[in-house]
């Protein structure tokens, strides 16, 4: 195996990674922002069970929510549920352009994991912009009366985005890494490719040589937030 | 009479804030409302602009009740149908951040002129026709205020005063019947509040109806066709500049007065 070889099949795991990061992305900021407003709900029930919900999956490690999804439904004596899995997963396979490679719904337990995870720490994210800007805003907006969902996406997200963009930086940092957490389920992403390498080959240095593969991401997604970031400076909110 | 708020009632908890206000204004008149902290004067014109729900009582502007207590059902925030009767003033401006000063003042006249051309499915060619004509007064109003040249500024790229001048040309771009101050110069240096009151001055030499929460007495004393002095959640005098200030007997008032004037 020389270095080229190994790169590419890191790669490759790498490509794996990308998908869960952005799929992940892509559900859990929009089911965030639904929680965040469940959890900020004026009826009580909603509002409790949101918090609840928040409370368990923020208390539970995601490697153990990660099993969690992926076994239990087998446990429970429905194989279906993993069929249905499997079938995302083979559509997901196809997404990632590889025909050879199926998870037999792995990878789908994971994203299902993740998403949940990810978006109940978007949702705290989002209650807190959202509570953080002054009431005044909302009341400007209704003395010049707007409709409450006009007040909200004409006045309120902008500044809502531009105070998240912080701490939603932490937490996409952290989901780029966190991906990492799928190889507990054999998913050949490129950490799970890597402990390969070293069982088969005997080679331990292609899983140090990950860490290049994360920080050239982690520097790729830091440039864009702060690009976002200094987008949004020409305002004070 | 214009405007006519019968028995206004408010609580908060167990507080009672207004305890039964009645007051009427003409058209083109300035009311001013003084009284100390806490005697609920804010409250009265946040009713009043149906930033609070009122408990009871009504409001009618020009014959026609925009608020009646009595109609609430379950004690549901009721939606008022003809809120922009009123414009208002906040203390702290509450412009938009991420808006210059011209699309402060445009943002919510567009958003209605859309509202209405979709309900009335009118032609683009007439919506873009209304909201040029929209961009137009709002620059009209941004000379007003003597800010032309500020109209491509950010909120914090003006200053306090400039920022309530602002918000005051934001409110008029919706030609409220009434225009309404909640103590429009109270975050402001002192150096600074006369640039506002002389917009506020020339308004009224304008005609327009208008009610202003202040504590700047002299300023009160100058532009008010009636002053309302409140104690207490209820109106504890009533009256001209002149009886306010030199013809009253009331003992509350002249307390109240003198703490303004070291007298």
């Amino acid at each position: 195996m020389d270095f080229l070889q190994i790169t590419l099949d890191l790669l490759g795991g790498f490509g794996l990674t990308c998908l869960l990061f952005f799929l992940t992305l892509l559900f859990a900021i929009p089911l965030g922002l639904a929680l965040s407003f469940c959890s900020m709900s004026k009826s009580v029930i909603v509002k409790k069970v949101s918090r609840i919900f928040i409370w368990i999956i923020r208390g539970i490690p995601l490697m153990l929510l990660i099993c969690m999804i992926y076994y239990l439904p087998g446990l429970l004596g429905k194989p279906g549920s993993l069929n249905i899995f499997d079938a995302m997963d083979r559509y997901f396979t196809a997404l990632a352009g590889s025909s050879t490679l199926l998870y037999y719904g792995s990878f789908c337990a994971v994203l299902i994991a993740f998403v949940i995870n990810y978006s109940c720490y978007f949702s705290e994210i989002f209650r807190g912009g959202i509570e953080s800007i002054p009431q005044g805003q909302y009341e400007a907006g209704q003395v010049l009366g707007l409709t409450q969902g006009q007040i909200f996406r004409r006045i309120v997200l902008k500044q809502v985005i531009k105070r998240i963009i912080p701490p939603m930086s932490n937490e996409i940092i952290t989901l780029v890494k966190d991906t990492a957490l799928a190889n507990v389920i054999a998913i050949p992403e490129i950490i799970k490719r890597a402990k390969d390498m070293a069982a088969t080959d005997a080679l331990i240095w292609p899983l140090f040589y990950t860490a290049a593969f994360y920080l050239l991401f982690v520097g790729l997604v830091t440039i864009l937030l702060g690009y976002a970031e200094k987008k949004l400076s020409y305002f004070k909110a | 009479m214009f405007l006519e708020v019968k028995n206004l009632t408010k609580s908060f908890e167990d507080t009672s804030v207004l305890k039964g206000i009645n007051f009427t204004l003409e058209k083109g008149q300035v009311l001013s409302l003084i009284g100390s902290s806490g005697s609920g004067k804010t409250t009265l014109l946040r009713c009043i602009n149906a930033l609070e729900t009122a408990d009871g009582g009504t409001i009618s502007v020009d014959g026609n009740k925009i608020f009646d207590a009595a109609l609430l059902q379950n004690k549901r925030k009721n939606k008022l149908k003809n809120k922009l009767n009123f414009g208002f003033v906040f203390q702290s401006f509450n412009l938009f951040p991420q808006y210059t000063a011209l699309e402060n003042i445009t943002l919510a006249p567009i958003l209605h002129i859309k509202d209405e051309c979709k309900r009335n499915k009118k032609s683009r060619a007439e919506r873009d026709r209304m909201i040029a004509e929209a961009q137009e007064t709002a620059k009209t109003l941004l000379a007003k205020v003597g800010l032309a040249d500020k109209m491509d500024f950010y909120p914090c790229q003006l200053s306090g005063g400039q920022q309530q001048r602002v918000s005051i040309a934001r409110a008029l771009a919706l030609n409220p019947d009434v225009l309404c101050f909640d103590e429009p110069t109270s975050a402001l240096d002192p150096e600074i509040t006369g640039e506002v009151l002389k917009i506020i001055k020339e308004l009224a030499a304008e005609d327009m109806t208008m009610i202003i929460v202040t504590h700047e007495m002299n300023f009160a004393r100058d532009v008010s066709d009636k002053i309302i002095f409140m104690d207490n959640g209820v109106i504890a005098e009533e009256g001209t500049p002149e009886k306010i200030f030199s013809a009253s007997d009331n003992e509350r008032l002249h307390s109240f007065l003198s703490s303004f004037y070291g007298a």
